[in-house]
């Protein structure tokens, strides 16, 4: 085996973060290495840094023995470097061959030579396993044929060594298995990979070699079959790591009921017939495959969709189709699917987002006029109590990372102690600190006699947190079965939509 | 070499990136007089004279002012809540024709200060209505606001001429096209004696003080924002959209109404067809150059209406086209894009 990346000494500052401290990393032909590390430890910068997108203020790029320029993505596409980002670069409107062939052609060129472009990305789909339409639109594409157009398009560029960023980020657990393998077989033709990921499974299942990156600094480097997740979680976070459990208590009254609720999104029916009970001091998770309704049943409760038919019930008093507003004041907090879409105002400072919801209430308003010491209190307290690192009062929300912003919403609705919590995927995209942290609030909301709806696509996160399960498939929701009955396999089952014959077993 | 978003922007920095932005345009410009064959400092400093040199110059600019901080502080709420009132223009004819109309129906024996604040009221409500139209299509259809707005500014001052040459001509004018005048009594007072500067720079003063406290203190001023950034999250956030849109609409079409009606109870008297070069479109270049704050609307009136004073004078003294004054108010606006980028990010190499 030969070196065919050398990243050497790699150093990168933004103002006083340190995002990148002395990093060096070796890839080695025809391997998959994994680098692991939370939100914030530097990995998307280094990789902006070996791609030329960011310019190292110390240290160099060595590709097949020669440095690259710094600064120039088009250097390392010349020499062979693809890079797949989180966030997909793909124009909509265009068709895949044409998002391919983009800017792989002279610009005076007088015609696109599509035919050789088509019979190429044929070739390749066809070699590498990725199977695609070249004339499909990308608007029309799913989230994981997006991503084989992206990783298509490092490939027609001759790239021999691909980075990508986060890549299971979007997608379910069956694509991202699909994914790996891919990987696997890519590797077979002689491309060498690093892929980013703060995912312990993925990495576990996926790498030959991992490398670990904490506060900027690579802490470790483990040959990936002789390491365990345990080892892994620890160096990644620096200290031991363990998720909290849940304890069996008493459940309480019925609290929030729906029964046969029809909800209609773009005159389709998004949601049908969903019957389900959650009861004070209880989680119940709602676990399915990406797609299947989870969005409509958010907007349904949190407020934003009404229901066309059947009754949404708090306490026995209709609520539904109320609006944001209505379901706020009677207690029912919200965490909502995308935080940057719908949690925050990114431009608007941390004290803003954090009373918004609450804004027109006496406690941070008299008279139309904003109380805007009592606001600023409430959010100090708010950063202290749910450990909102590096945010102040005055900083736009927009700067917070995903985990920390994710605590600033939970914390908005916890400050309110809420009867009934609506957590719609409140880990995703967060990193195993993160996501204990997101846990152990949920946990002692509930035993503080909350009523929980968790929306997971996580079996491990539904199974070790709920009391009751129910699965969503195609906008319908299973029978319950409770937590006891429940296993990943069962699950698996339900989610696939097979639920019919252990009804009697709920 | 890439650009990084500051973590957060200082007024000073925002005034000093307006101030670079100004200045900058003016170094355009003088490379046109140059080219008209006057020395720039001379022009410049004739543009100075015209607008500052004298208090009759002082209180002209001033005079001039007025409706552009208006139709500045309009077009600056709206663009914050991304309503896009292109329409100040009709705004301001509207607000115009109404005052004319109720200053001179008024019974002129009311006392006048109870008149003259009846007769603002009925310029803001004016113009509140005829933006409350587009807002409510945009609300109900999705119809887009820029293009209704737009073409009502036409369709208001055709109207406007067909009031003015029929019902409410004004019989004393010998045949000009002109409206009936506001009653002499509920004419605005003057500020200065012997000068045009009237009580409607207070009012619009006051105008700027009262919507910056809106937009910065109010829930609704609140609520408003959070809609124009991500109008998703703050609909989540249980913020009602139409409430909202519709209170800005009001707002914003009030002071292009008022603008038209303190022009018309303080400098004109009555109405006519040309009694605005353009006061509505300059309001929306006035809130560019002011960044959408209601403290900058108050300067950027100041400024562009010192560089149209100011070009009058530069042109009678040494014979370069006012036209400058255009050119020099349209770089300005560019200037101030690029301003505003390198204020809210920084260069990174």
């Amino acid at each position: 085996m030969s070196t065919v990346l050398r990243l050497d000494r790699i150093t990168k500052r933004f103002g006083r973060l340190v995002a990148n401290d002395e990093v060096t990393l070796d890839l080695e032909d025809g391997e998959i290495l994994a680098l692991l590390g939370e939100n914030g430890a530097g990995k998307t910068t280094l990789m902006n840094i070996l791609f030329g997108h960011y310019t190292a203020d110390a240290g160099a790029v060595q590709v097949f023995g020669k440095t690259l320029p710094p600064g120039r993505p088009r250097a390392a596409i010349r020499v062979g470097v693809g890079m797949v980002h989180q966030h997909f670069a793909l124009a909509d409107n265009l068709s895949v061959l044409d998002n391919i062939m983009l800017g792989s052609e002279p610009l005076l060129r007088m015609r696109s030579r599509r035919q050789e472009g088509s019979a190429r990305l044929l070739a390749l789909s066809e070699k590498f396993g990725l199977p695609v339409d070249p004339d499909a639109r990308v608007s029309g594409l799913s989230v994981g044929e997006r991503q084989r157009v992206e990783i298509l398009k490092a490939l027609y560029r001759d790239a021999r060594i691909l980075i990508l960023d986060e890549p299971t980020a979007v997608l379910a657990r069956p694509e991202a298995r699909q994914l790996f393998e891919t990987l696997r077989s890519m590797t077979g033709q002689g491309l060498s990979i690093i892929f980013i990921s703060h995912k312990l499974y993925e990495v576990m299942a996926a790498s030959d070699r991992v490398a670990v990156l904490r506060e900027g600094r690579k802490v470790a480097e483990r040959t990936t079959a002789r390491t365990t997740p345990d080892e892994l979680a620890e160096l990644m976070v620096g200290n031991p790591v363990t998720r909290p459990r849940r304890e069996d208590h008493e459940i309480g009254a019925p609290l929030l009921v729906a029964e046969d609720v029809t909800v209609y999104l773009d005159r389709k029916p998004a949601l049908q017939d969903l019957t389900f009970t959650v009861h004070e001091g209880e989680i119940l998770g709602i676990v399915g495959v990406s797609g299947n309704g989870q969005a409509a049943l958010g907007a349904l409760l949190s407020g934003v969709a009404s229901p066309h038919d059947g009754k949404l019930m708090l306490q026995g008093r209709e609520i539904g189709g109320l609006g944001p507003r209505a379901f706020i004041a009677a207690g029912i907090g919200r965490i909502p699917e995308d935080r940057h879409a719908e949690g925050v105002v990114g431009e608007l400072p941390v004290w803003e987002n954090s009373v918004l919801e609450r804004l027109a209430t006496k406690a941070f308003s008299n008279l139309g006029f904003v109380r805007r010491r009592a606001a600023r209190d409430h959010t100090r307290v708010l950063i202290e109590r749910f450990d909102i690192r590096g945010a102040s009062p005055e900083m736009r929300v927009g700067l917070l990372s995903g985990g920390n912003m994710q605590k600033l919403i939970l914390g908005r609705v916890l400050a309110a102690a809420p009867g009934v919590i609506i957590a719609n995927q409140p880990t995703r995209g967060l990193d195993e600190g993160a996501i204990a942290a997101v846990h152990a609030e949920l946990l002692s909301a509930r035993k503080a006699g909350a009523a929980i709806i968790l929306i997971s696509e996580e079996l491990e996160e539904a199974l070790s947190l709920s009391d009751r399960l129910q699965a969503i498939v195609g906008g319908r929701l299973s029978r319950p079965v409770s937590a006891k009955d429940a296993n990943p396999r069962r699950l698996g089952l339900m989610m696939a939509g097979v639920w019919d014959e252990m009804s009697n077993a709920a | 070499m890439r650009l990084e978003r500051r973590t957060s922007v200082k007024w000073t920095l925002g005034a000093g990136a307006a101030l670079a932005a100004v200045m900058t345009a003016l170094a355009f410009a003088a490379g046109l007089i140059l080219a008209a064959g006057v020395n720039p400092l001379v022009a410049y400093l004739e543009m100075l004279r015209g607008a500052l040199g004298s208090r009759l110059a002082i209180t002209e600019m001033l005079t001039r002012a007025v409706p552009l901080m208006l139709t500045g502080l309009a077009a600056a709420v709206a663009f914050r809540a991304r309503l896009w009132n292109i329409g100040a223009e009709g705004q301001f004819y509207l607000g115009a024709l109404a005052v004319a109309w109720a200053g001179h129906s008024l019974m002129s024996s009311l006392p006048s200060a109870i008149g003259i604040a009846a007769l603002m009221v009925v310029g803001m409500a004016a113009g509140a209505l005829l933006l409350s139209g587009p807002a409510y299509l945009r609300l109900r259809f999705n119809v887009d606001e820029v293009v209704t707005t737009l073409l009502m500014n036409f369709v208001v001052i055709l109207f406007v001429g067909l009031m003015i040459e029929g019902p409410m001509r004004d019989p004393l004018a010998f045949g000009w096209p002109q409206s009936v005048p506001v009653d002499r009594n509920f004419r605005l007072p003057d500020l200065v004696q012997g000068t045009r500067l009237h009580a409607g720079f207070l009012i619009a003063l006051a105008m700027a003080g009262i919507v910056w406290l809106i937009i910065a203190r109010t829930v609704f001023g609140t609520e408003a924002r959070a809609a124009g950034f991500n109008a998703r999250a703050a609909e989540f956030a249980g913020v009602s959209l139409p409430r909202t849109i519709m209170g800005v609409a009001l707002l914003s079409g009030g002071l292009a109404g008022l603008a038209g009606g303190i022009e018309v109870a303080g400098v004109t008297g009555g109405v006519t067809t040309t009694m605005s070069p353009g006061f509505g479109y300059a309001g929306i270049v006035v809130a560019m150059l002011a960044a959408l704050h209601p403290a900058g609307v108050v300067a950027a009136s100041v400024f562009v209406a010192t560089v149209f004073v100011g070009a009058d004078a530069m042109s009678r003294a040494t014979g370069v086209p006012s036209f400058i004054a255009d050119v020099i108010v349209a770089l300005a606006l560019l200037t101030m894009l690029v301003a505003l980028l390198f204020s809210s990010y920084r260069i990174r190499r």
